[in-house]
């Protein structure tokens, strides 16, 4: 096809470079520098999707980031099919494949169109009123029908396979938006020499100075540009162009998303699709300029009809006639520009409909010296299907022309400056929105603030840049509106007149809300979803308010405003995720010996980061199994368990034992020098917050442990006490949780097996609870006599360097004896068996020492430790209160799972620990129940899905009770 | 991302930090002495003002340090910071 809507000679576009495309499998030829929306405004295409909810055909609207209707899907491959993409944006490339969205089976007959008919179902909040009835009907058949039928592209099923970035940057001054405004901005702040960065969303510097034939500065408005840029470069401005600003985060720190391949042919492998820019700027100036507002009359969403200003870009920045014979409807002066410039390069304008009582008459005379008619009136009416092809003006009939130009004014982008928490202004000669009250350290100049003439943009964007740079601060730079009020913009008796284009919301909708006694903006948006699209309201949020503001009778700055929110255009996810995907998208903790479990077929389990082995299955074995067998082999012969990811803290100093003693409950100043003792520790409210234990090394250094998942949380707890309340004591703590690999040696035979591979120890002399210093395998080792099992134990730590040699010797050591490794599965039933803790599951942050049957672990005679006071307030003495009690079950039960009276009454407690026990040959259970250590003996019933299940109330230790095995 | 400046370290990101709660809040010296009441208010009883808050800041993944921090709750700014022990300094 070829483009017959090209004119000869004008725009930016490549000539001698013709690109070839392809849009809903056509082929057409565009040239390298138009967009999507141009090259097929070119070929005289103008419908190029279907509508949200209605399924009405739809064309290109703008010719820049605000398009509300043509989203198009551009598809490289499975994986790089990018939907939602805005076609103004989207730069042509050779052998682009875009796609229209919401229609089937075609773009031209769309079975969806029916929705036309049932449209009065559709109106505000339909789906709160309509499709209630049956309610089951809703999740089955309503809801699936009306996701079929509305929405936007389908994201893509495959993975994405590109690549994307992160950067920091730092500069003096962020300029955003490089149009006449910003060039003269980072121009101004050039000047002064510190780091400049300046970015825009287009491929091409320059804004609406791309589309302007004005001369500036005694240049043609292209070649300022040029120039301007040249400047720039050589006083090393950091220029970034396809960079959209689409945050503004606290401390000046602003979000730019960079597309750095999507505009070529074949991308590069060793290039990211995208960057993510978090630039910390110290003084940001905002240029970004004015979006133009259409005007809301019934069928004003007729493919052909289009912001009179983006016609004019097309014809001067593409060369591209948007058609042959256009009407004029506008409420503002701008629109005289477009209607002369169009009628200069050729196209007929049949008319100029001002809706405005008395247009400025310089203008009128301007258009009819140049041979246009002008009217006042407004839109009756639009005809025409997939094409507009007539205009119905009130009061002076039918109009016949293939393209409907409209402006209601201009509507400056305040997106940024709203983000940063400036307060707006209403400003009633632009009947806009303008910044008001700056809360960042930021100034708007240019379209931004309402100024629209570019010598106005040029000098107050250089006033901008030198502020910016000197820290001048003010938060609109220039003189702000117009004394030009656009009338307003709706002209609406019946039919459909669209207001936010993108979700099909019409002003009927907006009236009859605010009729339905909706009175905050805030409410009207949810409601009718107006501005909720993905283009967020750009066209359509003051054309709204405006609308709700006449309904109720009030004036627009009493209705308010909604809140911007970023993103201003869409973010990709992987521009977000940055390199934070798939392996890299948390650390993974390894334990000095996971190589070795993995060799020996270790099923693992997430532990917060750590990757822990959970058990060791054999040929065959399913996890029952290999755990019974696991637990079998700890309580008859010995096993060997990896207890690396255990946190370790080493505290030492004079003051070391004093500190102890009021971290924890427990007494330390009198612990010998190689002894151990079990540590409980609480929070200042009483509730036991973690459990580990504390060997003493030497007089002023003692090996602290924690939970795996409490290590960072009870370092940061002591350095708070260490640092703010006892800031005399001398004391000093470091995390050696990394440092030293664990390896626990469990059961009868485990003293046997310790014995043949330490060093300079003698293991027969050493109690339980107690540590030594030695070696082991030939390495440097801290032995501890300790047991979370219950058999005679011991923790052999070793420099992790050296954790995997001495996994291997141990195994090799045991190997008479029968040893076997075990994983985190074992550990807890064996544990469980013996009624041991564990926090964060026996423990919910509301359980007491006593709650546990622990107040054995508090020290008596100690005056104050982090918690005390709080064990003595009311409700922590009363009787009823939930204690710690076992189980005796029929069957492995669920954790977390209710406990009752026989009768079902009341919940009296829940289960927090259920295992089945292989030396008992029966299921167990852990539970907290209200005054549960009376209620030993009796029958409790657990209510599940499959009935009611009868539990014994028992001691929490389930085996050997007297503890004679822990001794040995 | 506020951008806090340590009193050792110099102006970091927030990610560096840690938020500690309300500030010259000191633990009593003879908790036992004191009766629920009393001890409930240092417990519980927090100022939650609309405006500047004292509080406390650790730059944990930093020098690790704890200090004190006057932020204005409404502006979301952080107006001062000062080392710990030191009594809170007037707004500039």
């Amino acid at each position: 096809m070829t483009d017959t809507f090209r004119t000869a000679d004008r725009g930016r576009v490549d000539r001698n470079h013709p690109v070839a495309f392809n849009f809903d499998g056509r082929h057409y030829n565009g040239f390298t520098g138009d967009s999507l929306a141009s090259a097929l405004l070119a070929n005289g295409v103008h419908l190029v999707g279907r509508s949200f909810k209605y399924h009405r055909p739809r064309g290109i609207l703008s010719a820049g980031a605000e398009e509300p209707n043509a989203l198009v899907t551009v598809v490289r491959d499975a994986g790089r099919t990018t939907p939602n993409l805005r076609a103004t944006q989207v730069e042509l490339y050779p052998g682009l494949r875009a796609f229209s969205q919401n229609r089937f089976p075609s773009l031209h007959f769309d079975i969806g169109g029916v929705a036309k008919f049932v449209a009065p179902l559709l109106g505000a909040g339909f789906y709160y009123k309509t499709f209630m009835w049956p309610g089951s009907w809703w999740k089955r058949l309503y809801e699936p029908a009306i996701r079929r039928a509305a929405g936007l592209g389908r994201a893509p099923r495959s993975a994405d396979p590109d690549r994307y970035t992160q950067r920091y940057a730092h500069c003096e001054v962020l300029v955003i938006g490089a149009g006449a405004a910003g060039l003269a901005a980072a121009r101004a702040a050039s000047e002064h020499g510190g780091r400049v960065i300046l970015c825009d969303e287009q491929a091409e510097f320059g804004g609406a100075l791309l589309h302007e034939t004005c001369t500036l500065e005694g240049k043609a408005a292209t070649e300022w540009v040029a120039d301007c840029i040249a400047t720039l470069h050589a006083r090393g401005v950091r220029l970034l162009p396809r960079t959209t600003a689409f945050g503004w985060f606290p401390g000046n720190m602003i979000g730019l998303v960079e597309r750095i391949t999507d505009h070529l042919p074949a991308p590069p492998p060793e290039l990211p699709r995208e960057r993510l820019w978090q630039v910390r700027a110290r003084e940001v100036v905002i240029a970004a300029g004015a979006i133009e507002r259409p005007l809301v009359f019934p069928g004003n969403d007729r493919p052909g009809i289009m912001l009179a200003d983006a016609a004019r870009c097309y014809l001067h920045r593409y060369g591209v006639k948007v058609g042959t014979r256009a009407v004029v409807a506008t409420s503002d002066d701008s629109a005289y520009r477009a209607g002369i410039d169009l009628h200069r390069a050729g196209i007929e304008i049949a008319v100029i409909a001002d809706a405005r009582v008395a247009p400025d008459a310089t203008l009128v005379a301007e258009a009819k010296a140049a041979g246009i008619e002008v009217r006042t009136g407004t839109v009756a009416g639009t005809a025409g299907r997939l094409r507009v092809h007539g205009v119905e003006l009130r009061g002076s009939g039918r109009v016949q022309c293939d393209v409907l130009l409209m402006s209601g004014g201009w509507t400056p982008s305040v997106h940024l400056f709203s983000q940063s928490r400036g307060k707006l202004r209403f400003d009633d000669g632009l009947g806009a929105f303008v910044p008001g009250v700056s809360a960042a350290r930021e100034r708007s100049a240019g379209g931004c603030v309402g100024s629209f003439e570019t010598v106005d943009c040029i000098e107050q964007g250089s006033a901008a840049g030198d502020e910016a740079a000197r820290g001048v601060q003010r938060a609109a730079i220039g003189v702000i509106g117009s004394a030009r009020r656009p009338a307003t913009a709706t002209s609406v008796t019946h039919g459909k007149a669209f207001v936010d284009f993108q979700n099909d919301v019409t002003a009927k909708d907006l009236k009859q809300v605010a009729q339905e006694g909706f009175r905050s903006i805030e409410h009207v948006k949810r409601y009718t979803t107006t501005g909720m699209a993905t283009d967020q309201g750009k066209t359509s949020n003051l054309n709204a308010l405006a609308l709700v503001a006449t309904t109720l009778h009030r004036p627009v700055p009493a209705v308010g405003h909604t809140t911007f929110r970023m993103p201003y255009t869409p973010v990709t996810f992987g521009a977000l995720a940055g390199a934070a995907r798939g392996e890299l998208f948390d650390p993974v903790r390894l334990t000095p010996m996971h190589a070795c479990a993995e060799q020996r077929g270790a099923v693992f389990e997430d532990v917060g980061n750590w990757k822990r082995a959970r058990y060791f299955p054999l040929r065959g074995e399913d996890m029952h199994a290999a755990v019974a067998r696991e637990c079998l082999a700890v309580r008859n012969a010995v096993g060997v368990f990896d207890g690396s990811t255990l946190g370790k803290i080493e505290v030492t100093g004079p003051d070391a034992a004093a500190f102890l003693d009021r971290m924890y409950t427990g007494s330390f100043a009198r612990l010998g020098v190689g002894r151990c003792r079990y540590g409980l520790m609480l929070n200042e409210a009483g509730f036991v917050m973690d459990d580990g234990v504390v060997a003493r090394l030497a007089p002023a250094r003692f090996h602290v442990t924690t939970t795996t998942g409490g290590a960072a949380h009870v370092l940061h707890h002591m350095e708070d006490y260490l640092q703010t309340e006892f800031p005399d004591l001398r004391v000093w703590l470091t995390s050696i949780t990394e440092q030293w690999a664990v390896i626990a040696v469990q059961g009868p035979g485990a003293r046997a097996v310790v014995a043949t591979v330490v060093g300079g120890i003698d293991c027969d002399a050493m109690p339980h609870l107690s540590v030594r210093q030695g070696q082991v395998a030939g390495v440097p080792a801290r032995l501890f006599r300790v047991s979370f099992t219950g058999e005679v134990g011991y923790e052999i730590n070793v420099p992790a360097g050296h954790g995997a040699a001495v996994w291997d010797a141990v195994l090799a050591a045991g190997a008479a004896h029968g040893i076997a490794p075990y994983g985190t599965e074992a550990m807890h039933v064996l544990r469980a068996e013996k009624g041991y803790i564990v926090v964060g599951q026996e423990t919910d942050g509301t359980v007491t020492p006593d709650d546990l049957g622990m107040g054995w672990a508090i020290g008596k005679a100690k005056d104050d430790f982090v918690g005390k006071r709080s064990l003595r307030r009311a409700d922590m003495e009363r009787t009823g209160r939930r204690q710690l009690v076992g189980l005796l079950t029929d069957e492995v039960l669920e954790e977390g799972a209710q406990i009752t009276d026989m009768h079902g009454g009341p919940s009296l407690g829940h289960i927090t620990s259920a295992y089945f026990s292989a030396v008992l040959g029966r299921s167990i259970a852990l539970a907290l129940v209200a005054s549960g250590r009376a209620r030993i003996g009796q029958m409790l019933l657990v209510p599940m899905e499959h009935g009611g299940v009868a539990v014994q109330v028992t001691d929490p230790v389930f085996y050997d009770r007297d503890g004679a095995r822990l001794h040995g | 991302m506020l951008l806090i400046p340590c009193p050792w370290c110099g102006a970091r990101p927030e990610i560096e930090f840690h938020y500690g709660g309300e500030a010259h809040i000191a633990r009593p010296e003879r908790p036992t002495e004191l009766d629920d009441a009393a001890w409930a208010e240092f417990l519980y009883m927090r100022t939650n003002p609309k405006g500047p808050h004292a509080e406390r800041w650790r730059h944990i993944h930093g020098c690790g340090r704890f200090f004190n921090c006057v932020r204005d709750t409404v502006s979301d700014k952080v107006l001062v910071t000062y080392k710990p022990g030191e009594s809170r300094p007037p707004l500039p």
